[in-house]
C-alpha cells in the first residue's frame, strides 16, 4: 500500500531525513516513533506530500508521490491524515466540517455527505454535537471528530501525526479507543505517536527513528521485548517509566 | 470680533448632500475594489511564484510612498484621456468622478493588500495542511477556509480602513470635483460664508467617523472580546 524507498530530505545543509526505507502493507498498522526532532512527523507528512523530499521514492497505491506529474490533490482524497492540532474548520459547524470536503472534492451530494457524515460522527460518539462549532468541544472531542472526517473521505489508508500529544492525559484514551477500533476493523494505519501502550495493543510493527534515520524496523514482539540499538533501548527505558 | 452667519446652511443642504452622495460613492467603489484587487495582491504577495510576489511587492510599495493627492492628480490628469480614447468618448467628458474612483480604489488596495496580507498570515499554518490533506486545490483551501477565516480576523481593520478612506476622499477637491467638502468649500466662497460653511462640514466628518468608529469598537468587543 505504501512503499517509502531511499527517501532522504534536507532543508538547506540541515539534513531532516536520510535515506529511510520501509512499507506499509494494506491491514497492517505502523507506529513510527523516536525522540523529537528525529523526523518522523516529516516522513509521515512526505507520504501524501504535504512535505516534498529531494531524494528517493515513496509509491501509495501505485502512484509515485514526488513525481511532478502526480495530481497531489487527487492522492490526498483518498489519503487521510489526523495532525496533532486536530485543524478542524473552525469557522464551520461540526456537520460543515465533516461534509465539505466530501462535496467539495469528491463531489458528493449534500444528503449523501449528510449521511455518511452523521454516521461516523455517530461512530466516534459524538452524534449529540453535530451542530456546535469547534471550538465548543474539548479537545479529545475534536480529534474524534478530525478522525470522522478523514474517514468520510473512504481512505484507502489513514496517516496519524502525533494525535493525542497535544491533549491532556484523561482525553487520550478516547481517541486511542477510537483509533483502536478503527485497526481492528482492518484499515491501514501509520502512526507517529508516543502511545506505547497503543503501540502494543494494535501495532503489526514498530519503526524507531532517530536522527532523520529509520533506526528499527521491526515486528512489536521484538521491538518491544529486545529493541537492538543502543537508542531505541534508552528511548524505551526513559518512557515506559512513566 | 468675528459674526458668526449659519444663515446660508439651511439653503446649501440640498446641494451637500449632492456632494455627500459624490464622497459615499467614492468611498464605496474605493473599498469595494480595494478590498478586491488587494485580496488578489495579498494572495500574489504570498505566492511562491516570484514574479508574481515581486509585481505585488513593488505595486504596495510605489503607492505606499507617494502622497495620495499626487495621486489623484495623476489620474485626474491621465485617467480621462485615456478612457477618451478606450471608448471612443468625445473629448472634453466629464470624467473627474470615474479618474477618481479609480485612483482611489487603486491607492486604496495597495493598503488592504497588506491588512489582507496579514489577515491570511494570521490564520494557522496548519489550516492549509488540513485543506491539502482533504484533496483541496490551493483555489479551495483559499475561498473556503482561509480567506473566511481571515476575513472575520480583519473586520474590524477593514472598516477603520474605509473610515480613513471616507476622510480622505476629501482630497478630490483638486479635481474641482464637488465632494461633500468641494460643495461645501463652493456653497461658503459664494456666500461669503467659508469659515461656517467649513466648521459645519467639519462637525459633520466628525459625526460621521466617530459614530462609525464607535460602532466599530462595538463589534470589536462583540466578536474579539479579548
Amino acid at each position: 500500500m505504501i512503499q517509502i524507498s531511499n527517501v532522504s530530505k534536507h532543508y538547506g545543509a540541515f539534513q531532516v531525513l536520510t535515506d529511510c526505507t520501509t512499507s506499509v502493507s494494506k491491514g497492517e498498522v505502523i507506529v513510527v516513533c523516536g525522540p523529537s526532532g528525529s523526523g518522523k512527523s516529516t516522513l509521515i507528512k512526505c507520504v501524501n506530500g504535504l512535505e516534498p523530499f529531494q531524494s528517493g521514492e515513496i509509491i501509495v497505491n501505485g502512484t509515485s508521490v514526488g513525481d511532478p506529474k502526480t495530481n497531489l490533490s487527487k492522492l490526498r482524497a483518498h489519503v487521510g491524515m489526523v495532525f496533532q492540532n486536530f485543524e478542524l474548520f473552525p469557522h464551520m459547524s461540526i456537520t460543515e466540517n465533516l461534509t465539505i470536503a466530501q462535496t467539495k472534492v469528491l463531489g458528493r451530494g449534500k444528503e449523501e455527505a449528510m449521511d455518511k457524515g452523521l454516521k461516523l460522527l455517530d461512530r466516534v460518539g459524538l452524534k449529540a454535537h453535530a451542530h456546535k462549532f469547534p471550538g465548543q468541544l474539548s479537545g479529545g472531542q475534536q480529534q474524534r471528530v478530525a478522525i470522522a472526517r478523514a474517514l468520510a473521505m473512504d481512505p484507502i489508508c489513514m496517516l496519524f501525526d502525533e494525535p493525542t500529544s497535544a491533549l491532556d492525559p484523561e482525553m487520550v484514551n478516547e481517541v486511542l479507543d477510537v483509533m483502536t477500533e478503527l485497526a481492528r476493523e482492518g484499515m491501514t494505519m501509520m502512526c507517529v505517536t508516543h502511545e506505547m501502550g497503543f503501540a502494543k495493543r494494535v501495532a503489526n510493527r514498530v519503526i524507531f527513528m532517530d536522527q532523520g534515520r529509520i533506526v528499527e524496523d521491526d515486528s512489536k514482539e521484538a521491538f518491544f521485548a529486545n529493541p537492538r540499538s543502543e537508542r531505541a533501548q534508552q528511548f524505551l527505558a526513559k518512557i515506559l517509566h512513566h | 470680533m468675528y459674526e458668526f452667519d449659519w444663515s446660508s446652511i439651511p439653503g446649501a443642504l440640498p446641494f451637500l448632500w449632492e456632494g455627500m452622495k459624490i464622497s459615499l460613492e467614492i468611498t464605496l467603489t474605493a473599498v469595494v475594489i480595494g478590498i478586491v484587487w488587494g485580496t488578489l495582491l495579498a494572495m500574489m504577495r504570498l505566492s511562491s511564484f516570484r514574479p508574481l510576489s515581486w509585481f505585488a511587492a513593488g505595486y504596495v510599495n510605489l503607492f505606499r510612498a507617494v502622497p495620495l493627492v499626487m495621486v489623484l492628480l495623476w489620474f485626474f490628469l491621465i485617467v480621462p484621456k485615456f478612457i477618451e480614447q478606450l471608448f471612443g468618448l468625445p473629448p472634453g467628458s466629464d470624467l473627474r468622478l470615474t479618474s477618481a474612483m479609480i485612483g482611489f480604489a487603486l491607492f486604496e488596495s495597495a493598503y488592504y493588500s497588506e491588512i489582507i496580507r496579514a489577515g491570511i498570515q494570521s490564520v494557522p499554518k496548519g489550516q492549509m495542511a488540513a485543506c491539502s490533506a482533504l484533496g483541496m486545490t490551493y483555489g479551495q483551501a483559499m475561498r473556503l477556509v482561509i480567506l473566511p477565516q481571515a476575513f472575520r480576523n480583519m473586520v474590524p481593520l477593514l472598516l477603520t480602513q474605509a473610515i480613513i478612506l471616507f476622510q480622505d476622499t476629501s482630497l478630490v477637491y483638486v479635481s474641482a470635483l464637488a465632494d461633500f467638502f468641494g460643495a461645501a468649500y463652493k456653497v461658503g466662497d459664494r456666500d461669503g460664508r467659508l469659515v461656517e460653511m467649513l466648521l459645519f462640514a467639519g462637525a459633520v466628518y466628525f459625526v460621521i467617523c466617530y459614530t462609525a468608529s464607535q460602532i466599530v469598537k462595538r463589534l470589536q468587543k462583540k466578536y474579539h472580546p479579548a
